[in-house]
């Protein structure tokens, strides 16, 4: 599934070719849209040309479409396609920075590429200009770096804000836009002076092929975790019926002993077992929000080893296969959950609790007076306990799936 | 993909609007070309995870340079530090490959279509030094301003708003009403 490893197929540098490839293609549309004359790109702001809006919102309806078609289709993983992490107030004054910039100097960075490509000289020295500013932040950026990494709000989407499906967010956004659109037309007929009666009548039909693209997506759907792993199932299931990837309590110790690896652990049982007790620096997961933890799972770092905790194994194989369909790499399942670790780590006899077997198979077997929370000693065993546990390690890392990595 | 579009293109001229008499050929219709950057743009996310991007590009270019001049204040400032610490090679970045395609892409299409030509575009009722003047102070804040919203408007408003990105479509309108809060201050220089 898409987005490809390109470094994986073509080679670290032959990846850069197809880079090269998608630029080129990026600097000849805005070349031919007119965007390397800056003042065609100013001539947006006095309403009399509004080409900036047009090409623009044009380009992200279309890719949007494109993009959630593809995602819809199961050819393209969302999870992997880099979403810009949201920091809302350094976005918005640094967003007003450039629109100042933008109405004075004539460009956007991208387009006085183009510009100075065509040997424009108010261009070239535009990227001067862009030279000295990013200079300037360079070396200033610490002074501001309480404000310039704040309202940071994650990999935050409009269809996660609206609490909508994505087709529905789609489909507001292209009605807003088309209405754009026509509006922006009319101020070009009033103040650009343009007859509107010759502009093609193939843009009527773009519009219309657009909103019928948007509504097949609203009826599609995007696919569920669920969906998603059904897709995979038939390959997958062995690893779980040859328990591949239960992990031994023992393995497990290991891996919080080991500092060379980014250790998760999602403890994904209900809050009060939680509380009762659960392994230290592991997190309480709601079950719900797996699907929605998955982008940000998949944007820690390669050494990412990812353990799934449940009483017993039901809700933790559950837990395995969600994250699994949404392309977590390296996830694990403790081998017979928070009872087996308990069996080998609890002391009988001891004051907060006692371990015995309660028949509720489903549920905490063993019995805590209290919320013991990570405070209970086996919460942190010993790292030599495990010299004398036999078990087979199973965690092999997996190499992680290029998933962006942003205008940096 | 470029290629295609590039042998498309002179059969798709003639608007009368925008049409300039001799030599360059007109620009085509903007929403064509929207519809082109979006299959492009499209093509980055499917193709590579990544959209598009200019700003990043032009950063690590800078960075190359000041790390050429002064490696020891690059390995001192955490900004600089990540793209170029130590042995790191600012430059080994897909993102300068989409840059160095960019100018090369619109180099090309410039000449395809007669578009190549050392001059200053500007407004009739200024002076090239004044022009240029201000092209320096507004690639200043731009640069600066890209910098601060951690992109420009190829990798931020284009590329996020594509992917739904709630800070993408804030950014996007703070560009634009940036733009239209000053414009009218500064109408002699552009008309």
């Amino acid at each position: 599934m898409a987005p490809f490893p390109l470094a994986e197929i073509f080679g670290h540098y032959g990846a850069y070719v197809i880079y090269l490839l998608v630029g080129i293609s990026f600097g000849a549309v805005l070349e031919m849209a007119g965007f390397g004359i800056s003042t065609k790109l100013a001539a947006q702001f006095y309403f009399k040309d509004q080409t900036v809006l047009k090409v623009m919102f044009t380009g992200i309806l279309v890719a949007m479409v494109l993009v959630f078609w593809a995602t819809g289709l199961g050819l393209l993983d969302y999870n992997r396609v880099w979403v810009n992490p949201t920091y809302l107030w350094p976005g918005i004054v640094g967003g007003l920075i450039m629109g100042f910039g933008f109405i004075i100097g004539g460009f956007c960075p991208g387009t006085s590429l183009v510009s100075a490509a065509t040997l424009k000289i108010d261009g070239i020295v535009f990227i001067l200009g862009v030279f000295t500013g990013i200079f300037i932040f360079g070396e200033t950026v610490e002074n501001i770096s309480v404000f310039w990494n704040s309202s940071y709000l994650g990999r935050f989407t409009l269809q996660e804000w609206l609490g909508i499906s994505t087709g529905t967010t789609v489909l507001l956004i292209i009605v807003i836009a088309l209405f754009m659109f026509w509006g922006a037309e009319h101020l070009e007929r009033i103040f650009g002076g343009k007859d509107l009666s010759k502009a093609p009548k193939a843009r009527i039909v773009g519009a219309v092929v657009l909103l019928v693209a948007t509504f097949g997506l609203v009826g599609m759907g995007q696919p569920t975790s669920l969906e998603k792993w059904n897709q995979i199932s038939a390959e997958k299931t062995s690893l779980l019926e040859n328990r591949e990837v239960q992990i031994h309590p023992g393995e497990l110790l290991d891996l919080i002993n080991n500092n060379s690896l980014n250790l998760i652990m999602l403890d994904v049982r209900d809050e009060t077992d939680y509380n009762l007790y659960h392994i230290v620096d592991a997190r309480s997961q709601a079950m719900d929000e797996l699907t929605k933890m998955a982008p940000v799972l998949l944007q820690e770092t390669a050494n990412t080893v990812i353990v799934t905790i449940d009483n017993d194994e039901t809700r933790s194989t559950q837990a395995w296969q969600i994250l699994t369909a949404e392309s977590v790499p390296n996830v694990y399942i403790l081998d017979g959950g928070i009872n087996h670790w308990l069996d080998i780590f609890g002391h009988e006899g001891h004051a907060d609790c006692s371990t015995e077997l309660i028949p509720d198979s489903d549920g905490l077997r063993h019995v805590f007076h209290g919320a013991m929370g990570s405070r209970h000693e086996s919460a942190e065993p010993d790292e030599h306990t495990v010299e004398h546990l036999e078990y087979v390690p199973k965690v092999k890392l997996e190499k992680r799936k290029p998933t962006g990595g942003g205008c940096g | 993909m470029d290629t295609s579009e590039q042998k498309n293109q002179p059969t798709d001229t003639g608007h009368p609007q925008e049409s300039i008499p001799i030599a360059p050929k007109p620009y085509i219709n903007s929403y064509l070309a929207g519809a082109m950057l979006g299959v492009v743009l499209f093509m980055a996310f499917f193709l590579t995870g990544n959209g598009l991007g200019a700003s990043g590009g032009i950063n690590r270019i800078l960075v190359f340079f000041e790390d050429v001049v002064a490696p020891e204040h690059v390995d001192r400032t955490p900004y600089l530090l990540k793209m170029a610490g130590g042995d790191k090679n600012p430059l080994d970045h897909w993102i300068i490959f989409i840059v160095v395609g960019t100018v090369l892409g619109g180099f090309v299409s410039g000449m395809i279509h007669h578009r190549v030509s050392l001059e200053v575009i500007k407004g009739p009722n200024i002076t090239v030094p004044t022009r240029l003047t201000m092209a320096f102070i507004g690639g200043i804040l731009m640069g600066y301003g890209a910098r601060f919203a951690r992109g420009c408007t190829s990798g931020q408003a284009l590329s996020g708003g594509a992917v739904l990105s709630v800070g993408s479509w804030a950014f996007m309108f703070a560009v634009f009403g940036g733009g239209y809060a000053i414009a009218y201050f500064l109408r002699k220089f552009w008309n």
